[in-house]
């Protein structure tokens, strides 16, 4: 509506960018998409801090947000450095795991003795607790190390990201098979011009997966002993020393984080796939 | 008969291949990379490779047979695995039947479904694995109709909470799974709700429960692990591995014992949902690998 | 050489489809099945054939064949006078399916250039033939559409577009109206008319509708299965196929000829028994 206004009144210099209909439409999406929950965060949030005080909960049931917020204030240099070690760990896991993932799934669609030995190992690793490989690793390399803990993370987000993009990249539907014989093409051209478009769907379902978990991971961890810079420590140190508030502002801290990871995912995942990214579950 | 028996030797041995291969890459690891490890920049990327940090697999194997006060290894391991698997097959039950309650809650009523299902996706956003040792002090001292809480419940109350999630989601996907010609078909013959579940969409949801249950079943096992050590709890894995890790620099071959013994729970656990769906082969979807 | 000689061994003068004596055994669990035995066709350039018959007639499994989709147990099958393999490896035909088979990740007009970009021509000359092709089929509008905005008949035209994209002399189609309802087909089968009558070249066709057979086709050719072969192959001399076609009484003639003729792929007594499944 106003863009069309702008459109039609000679007078006004408009602005391209502001006055196409795109845009406007773009801006009410966005309005629609990001308003309510903001609307529903903060009613959340003031019903929250109401229920805390009125039935007089004690803080290590739930904490309430303004003494979550004073602890924050107070503490939040150590626990955004703490958020920064947990997510760069997250991250960094995340990003080897994905990698490997997919080649290990490239290997695993182009030769099926390698899927024969893959994935019968893949499948068992999904049954195991991989967070409980946290303190062999910390062994192996040492306990002042970082790298235990993104080994770990690694292990854990390869698992989804190779089961799903191997299922994507085996899935040739027949009539696309005859339709590139009939071509004559080649297995290169088939695999660039139709497998790897049609797995790429498959793989972003992993990657939400692995995102998740590795951030999960991350903070579970620490749990394992090894070296005390992230969230996970900070959150049983501060149960330890019977500091609900910091130790509800740092479990936030993970929330935040994790909700990072799945923001940004679902962002490349949009503009990757463009109109065929999968809806919200 | 012969067909898919030679088939299923194929698949087998490829697996047990894959194990070989793997143990042959860590022993060649061994063998070939320097002692301190591979470092790249200054961090330390490949673990070092003295017999310390990467034991030889013979020796992991024989620790099982050592002593620690006064019992074998293995015997300590196995032990701890049977008492956290009690305890996470306590919490996978409950978890399950919240899980499927909340789907057939989801299912039976419209509105139930819209209010819940939000509820649901976001209790997942915290990470109750973290908050275990709080779980503890909301339940200390609790008791209803003459049950009191343990410590072991905490650890339940953990597993439970990480397995319905999946449970019920999947759940509630697959009783929404029957296409409409059948659920069509349902309604023509005067079928009631009831009838509908029984009959048409408990058996198409197999497919979807199968393997929301071994998620399920491996977040429990997880989730009783992460809480013994956070909570402190006796007994279990969780407690043995935190035990033999710190014990590790005179004596690493234990600490690689227990975390075999943990991984081999989650496999057996993996074993059972496997079972089950074996016993369900009748509703199994058409087209699936075994 | 002589004239006669020189006409023989020049291409332009083979036929666009030559199968003799080709026969498909598929080797199951359950023992062998004799898909097709003893095929005797030829289709030449420009003729416009319809394979029908019941289910089980091998007339699918033929058009493979033709393709070089599937190998021939026996005999020889000839497009352009070389061999199917040859065939296929030159691009000589192009084929469409009954799912017309687009990729959804690609707009329409990026699917029509599949082949072309399949075959290294350049980025320019492949956007040109597409527009070239798009307008053929009716579908220029729609070039920056993606295929699941499109209808099924609306598909089933990009992906003719596409099978027309090399030019090819030979077009293979296996039942690609089927899916479409009565009128979106009798549409299809105008445009289809059209748009092979403009290009010249040669169609084998597989249908299960008689009316579709014998409004497209200069030439049915009827299949019995068990084992899979040719039964009879009737001509249609209706000339040009217009809307008034459907109505002329010669049409209705003709698909009466080739309804009894797969009447007949059932037996002596088949004609007078009602109750024989057709």
């Amino acid at each position: 509506m106003t863009a069309l206004r702008r459109r039609t009144d000679p007078d006004r210099v408009v602005s391209p960018v502001r006055s196409t209909p795109a845009a406007a439409a773009w801006a009410r999406h966005a309005g629609a998409v990001v308003l309510p929950p903001v609307v529903f965060g903060v009613a959340f949030i003031a019903l929250w801090q109401l229920f805390v005080r009125a039935a007089d909960v004690k803080p290590y049931v739930l904490a309430a947000p303004s003494d979550i917020w004073s602890a924050f204030t107070e503490h939040h240099g150590r626990i955004i450095d703490a958020t920064i070690d947990t997510g760069k760990n997250a991250l960094v896991g995340l990003i080897i795991g994905a990698v490997i993932g997919v080649l290990l799934a490239a290997l695993a669609a182009r030769f099926s003795w390698f899927n024969g030995m893959a994935t019968p190992l893949v499948s068992a690793l999904a049954a195991v607790p991989i967070v409980c490989l946290a303190p062999l690793f910390n062994h192996m390399y040492s306990l002042l190390s970082s790298t235990p803990r993104r080994d770990v993370v690694a292990i854990a987000a390869f698992v989804p990201i190779f089961i799903n993009t191997v299922r994507g990249l085996s899935q040739l539907a027949p009539v696309h098979r005859e339709l590139m014989e009939s071509y004559a093409a080649s297995g290169t051209a088939v695999l660039i011009r139709i497998r790897i478009p049609n797995a790429l769907p498959h793989f972003f379902t992993g990657l939400r997966v692995a995102a998740s978990v590795a951030v999960i991971t991350a903070v579970v961890a620490e749990y394992f002993g090894g070296v005390k810079k992230g969230l996970g420590s900070r959150i049983t140190d501060n149960i330890g020393s019977t500091d609900y508030p910091q130790a509800w502002a740092s479990i936030l801290g993970a929330v935040v984080l994790g909700l990072i990871f799945f923001v940004v995912t679902l962002t490349v995942e949009r503009l990757v796939l463009g109109r065929r990214a999968a809806a919200l579950a | 008969m012969n067909r898919t028996l030679g088939r299923l030797l194929g698949r087998a041995l490829l697996a047990v291949l894959g194990l070989a291969v793997l143990a042959g890459i860590w022993e060649a690891y061994k063998a070939i990379a320097p002692d301190d490890g591979v470092k790249l920049g200054g961090v330390r990327v490949l673990p070092r490779t003295d017999d310390s940090s990467m034991p030889h697999l013979s020796t992991v194997w024989h620790a099982f047979g050592r002593t620690d006060l006064d019992q074998t290894v293995l015997h300590r391991v196995f032990f701890a695995c049977v008492h956290t698997l009690r305890w996470a097959s306590f919490g996978f039950v409950i978890g399950v039947i919240v899980g499927l309650l909340l789907a057939l809650l989801m299912d039976r009523f419209v509105v139930a479904e819209r209010a819940i299902l939000p509820l649901i996706v976001l209790s997942q956003t915290v990470p109750l694995i973290a908050l275990a040792p709080m779980v503890k002090r909301w339940g200390d001292g609790w008791s209803i109709a003459g049950l009191t809480w343990q410590p072991s419940t905490s650890v339940a109350v953990i597993a439970a909470y990480l397995a319905f999630f999946p449970v019920a989601i999947g759940m509630a996907r697959g009783l929404k799974s029957p296409e409409a010609v059948h659920t069509d078909y349902f309604r023509v013959t005067g079928s009631n709700w009831w009838r509908t579940l029984v009959r048409l969409k408990l058996p198409a949801s197999v497919p979807f429960l199968i393997p929301a249950l071994r998620l399920g079943a491996a977040a429990a096992v997880v989730g009783t692990i992460v809480a013994e050590i956070s909570t402190g709890l006796q007994g279990g894995i969780g407690r043995l591995i935190i035990d033999y890790s710190a014990a590790a620099s005179d004596d690493p071959s234990k600490l690689y014992a227990s975390v075999v013994g943990a991984a081999v729970l989650g496999l057996f656990v993996a074993a059972v949902i496997t079972l089950v769906d074996l016993a369900l082969w009748r509703y199994r979807k058409t087209g699936d690998n075994a | 050489m002589s004239a006669a000689a020189v006409a023989e061994t020049t291409p332009a003068a083979s036929p666009a489809v030559e199968v003799l004596g080709a026969d498909k055994v598929f080797h199951t669990r359950r023992g062998e099945v004799v898909a097709l035995r003893g095929i005797e066709l030829t289709v030449e350039r420009g003729e416009f054939v319809s394979l029908i018959g019941p289910s089980g007639c091998g007339k699918s499994t033929l058009l493979r064949l033709i393709a070089d989709l599937l190998p021939a147990s026996s005999g020889t099958v000839r497009v352009n006078g070389k061999p199917a393999r040859q065939a296929r490896r030159d691009q000589d035909y192009g084929f469409a399916f009954q799912q017309a088979g687009l990729l959804d990740w690609r707009t329409v007009r990026a699917n029509v250039e599949l082949p072309l970009q399949l075959h290294g021509v350049g980025r320019a000359r492949r956007r040109a033939r597409a527009e070239e092709l798009l307008e053929l089929v009716g579908l220029s509008d729609f070039a920056d559409h993606r295929p699941q905005q499109l209808s099924g008949g609306m598909q089933q035209r990009v992906a003719i577009a596409r099978a027309l994209a090399e030019s090819p002399t030979l077009l293979l189609m296996d039942e690609p109206f089927g899916a479409l309802d009565e009128m979106t087909r009798e549409r299809m089968q105008t445009e289809l008319v059209r748009i092979t009558g403009e290009t010249g070249a040669a169609v084998v066709f597989v249908t299960h509708s008689i009316p579709e057979a014998v409004f497209l086709s200069q030439r049915v050719v009827v299949m019995s299965p068990r084992p899979g072969r040719i039964t009879q192959l009737i001509d249609v001399p209706l000339g040009d196929r217009t809307e008034a076609t459907r109505e002329a009484p010669e049409f209705y003639a003709a698909i009466t000829s080739v309804r009894e003729a797969l009447r007949g792929t059932h037996g002596p007594t088949a004609v007078n028994d009602p109750t024989a499944a057709l």
